[in-house]
């Protein structure tokens, strides 16, 4: 069995619906797969899935060459991290007391110098260091969703062992982000994916997703339409197709695609 | 730039020096308030000869004359009932606190949720009908045990109730404490009909809370099992920072939330079970003690479950020290000074989070 992260055959039925129908998708060690579609394409649900939030009615979901269940709470926590869409807080923890709660796993495991080392340079890159003893609940929306990045950089900040790949799964990581801190947080992902993690991350943003992934999933109706890079999935016929959109699609002079959609002003003509 | 996270290097971080000094003035104001407890009452016994008996039992003499009248009194009286109200009071500060961090709610309480009030029917049960049952089962635990049991099922139902896709909601758990407290209180009537006359006054002033008249026998098999649940929940201490990331996000950290879950709802019907058994039902201190050292040393249950129990334990035994001297020669249940104060405490509570809620 392979590391990564893998999925054959998933599919979920809620409310009398079919959300994902027998979606097969695999992260691979070193890759950034991004997970595109419109709206109701079933892209957070897969997620939960990989996550193991939540469980398919069919299909399994493997990691690091073992089931996804069979592996412990603790396990798990020390391979793989997981940003939620919307993360929650509860308390007024301070700033770093939230990043240091990704430590958790490592309780008992790893030194205080490297925890301290990976809360550190989990804060630096996500340019939290600076909010350190704010009170969390006293942060804008996109300095709380950095501090929770943070803190899923922390939990799997350096490598475990050679044969268990690290793996970070991000839900929307860039929503409610401004145009800096998207591109750091997915150069970030990059980074680490670079040392052999595999990163999924969901993204609503086309030419956020063409930059920075390696592999590229269109989701459309709980079904995979396209799997590829980003020049291959990423057609004008598609953009239209599945999100209704037209574009026009080219490459730059850094080879980059770049997505550039028409607005809706045909009344104005 | 200065890297803020040097500054906060855990040794030298201001919040954990504020956090032990927090610690160390509680355990500090405990221990007066229990000398206070000790030297006030019907019989006056100076601080001094206090200390001087203490000392005597550790094989210290010092040259103070105690009669043995102010002897009596204080190691027969006096010490078992401030040894039951440090206990009560630091089981009830930390299963509120636990409750809070597990129900995600700032408002969860021992008495809200039912658990006191399960408590309370078993431990009435076991006054009226423990009589018809077998000689075998007149232990030492029992009417703890049967406190306890009752307990459980009372948390175990709100819990149930309360939990509505895995997320409890304030008003489904408050609603949900509502009607398990409503049943209880019938079976309490039920039990109070079947009760003879003895058996009611005992029953009566046993419901409104009191440390008085505990002999020392009564005493420790609470204490065991109250130390038993408080082993329990700092075991879990770390778990409930996890818990205020949500139940996935903890899960996602390691956490095995079901198993906590069930450990949380297990410690917190022995602890407050076994005390309810002897004490009656002690209100508000679950809910008070966990609010006030959150405000002065902040969220991390590292710090709010010892100081929660510290800050129980002082609020009971001062409430006790109130209760006695306020009508004194006669005296108060403490639960109705815990309630009479810790009901103001709460509407604010109610006051400052609906101001929270609309900006």
């Amino acid at each position: 069995m392979s590391a990564g992260l893998q999925a054959r055959n998933i599919s979920v039925i809620a409310g009398g619906r079919r959300i994902l129908n027998s979606v097969d998708i695999a992260a691979a060690p070193g890759k950034v797969t991004a997970i595109v579609g419109p709206n109701g394409a079933g892209k957070s649900t897969l997620l939960k899935v990989l996550s193991g939030d939540l469980k398919p009615q069919s299909g399994r979901v493997t990691m690091n060459g073992k089931p996804l269940v069979s592996w412990s709470a603790q396990e798990r926590a020390l391979q793989r991290a997981v940003l939620p869409q919307t993360p929650e807080l509860a308390s007024s923890f301070r700033t770093r007391d939230v990043v240091e709660l990704g430590r958790h796993p490592h309780r008992g495991r790893a030194t205080p110098e490297q925890d301290s080392h990976a809360v550190a340079g989990a804060m630096h890159a996500t340019e939290t260091a600076l909010l350190a003893t704010r009170d969390c609940n006293t942060l804008s929306g996109g300095e709380m969703h950095r501090t929770h990045y943070a803190r899923v950089l922390a939990q799997i900040w350096s490598p475990l062992s050679a044969d268990r790949a690290r793996i970070l799964l991000l839900d929307e990581p860039t929503a409610s982000l401004d145009l800096f801190h998207q591109h750091a947080i997915l150069s970030k992902a990059r980074e680490i994916a670079a040392q052999g993690a595999a990163v999924i991350a969901v993204l609503h943003d086309l030419n956020l997703a063409a930059a920075y992934a390696d592999d590229v999933v269109a989701l459309a109706g709980g079904r995979i339409d396209a799997i590829g890079p980003a020049a291959d999935v990423f057609t004008a016929e598609r953009i239209a197709r599945l999100w209704r959109v037209q574009c026009t699609v080219r490459r730059d002079e850094r080879g980059l695609i770049q997505l550039s959609t028409f607005p809706f002003m045909s009344g104005l003509r | 730039m200065v890297a803020a996270t040097e500054v906060l290097h855990p040794l030298d971080d201001p919040l954990l020096a504020r956090r032990r000094l927090i610690l160390a003035g509680l355990a500090m104001a405990l221990a007066a308030a229990c000398v206070a407890a000790c030297t006030i009452g019907a019989l006056d016994i100076p601080v001094g000869h206090v200390i001087a008996a203490l000392l005597a039992r550790a094989g210290l003499h010092l040259p103070v004359a105690v009669t043995p009248f102010e002897d009596a009194a204080l190691f027969g009286i006096r010490l078992p009932r401030v040894a039951l109200g440090i206990g009560v009071g630091a089981t009830l500060g930390v299963s509120g606190a636990a409750l809070q961090a597990l129900f995600r709610n700032p408002l969860a309480d021992p008495g809200l949720i039912g658990v006191s009030g399960g408590a309370a029917c078993g431990a009435l049960g076991w006054i009226v009908l423990g009589s018809a049952m077998p000689a075998w089962m007149h232990f030492a635990f029992a009417m703890p045990l049967a406190a306890f049991a009752a307990g459980l099922v009372a948390t175990v139902g709100v819990y149930v109730i309360g939990r509505a896709q895995s997320r409890t909601d304030i008003a489904t758990l408050l609603l949900a404490g509502l009607a398990i407290n409503a049943l209880t209180t019938a079976i309490v009537g039920y039990l109070t009909y079947l009760g003879t006359d003895a058996q009611l006054r005992a029953l009566t002033f046993w419901l409104l809370g009191g440390l008085g008249g505990a002999t020392w026998d009564q005493i420790w098999p609470v204490l065991l099992l109250i130390g038993a649940s408080g082993a329990g929940f700092a075991f879990l201490s770390r778990g409930y920072d996890l818990l205020a990331l949500g139940e996935s996000a903890a899960a996602h950290l390691g956490l095995r939330v079901e198993s906590v879950r069930r450990l949380t709802i297990l410690c917190t019907a022995l602890g407050v079970g076994a005390s309810v058994a002897l004490t009656g039902i002690i209100g508000f201190v679950g809910l008070a003690a966990p609010h006030l050292v959150r405000l002065m040393g902040g969220p991390s249950h590292r710090f709010v479950l010892p100081a929660s129990a510290l800050m129980g334990a002082l609020l009971v035994v001062l409430a006790d020290l109130l209760a006695r001297i306020a009508v004194s020669p006669a005296e108060l249940p403490v639960g109705v000074v815990t309630s009479a104060l810790g009901a103001p405490f709460f509407i604010w509570l109610l006051r400052r989070r609906l101001r929270e809620a609309t900006p």
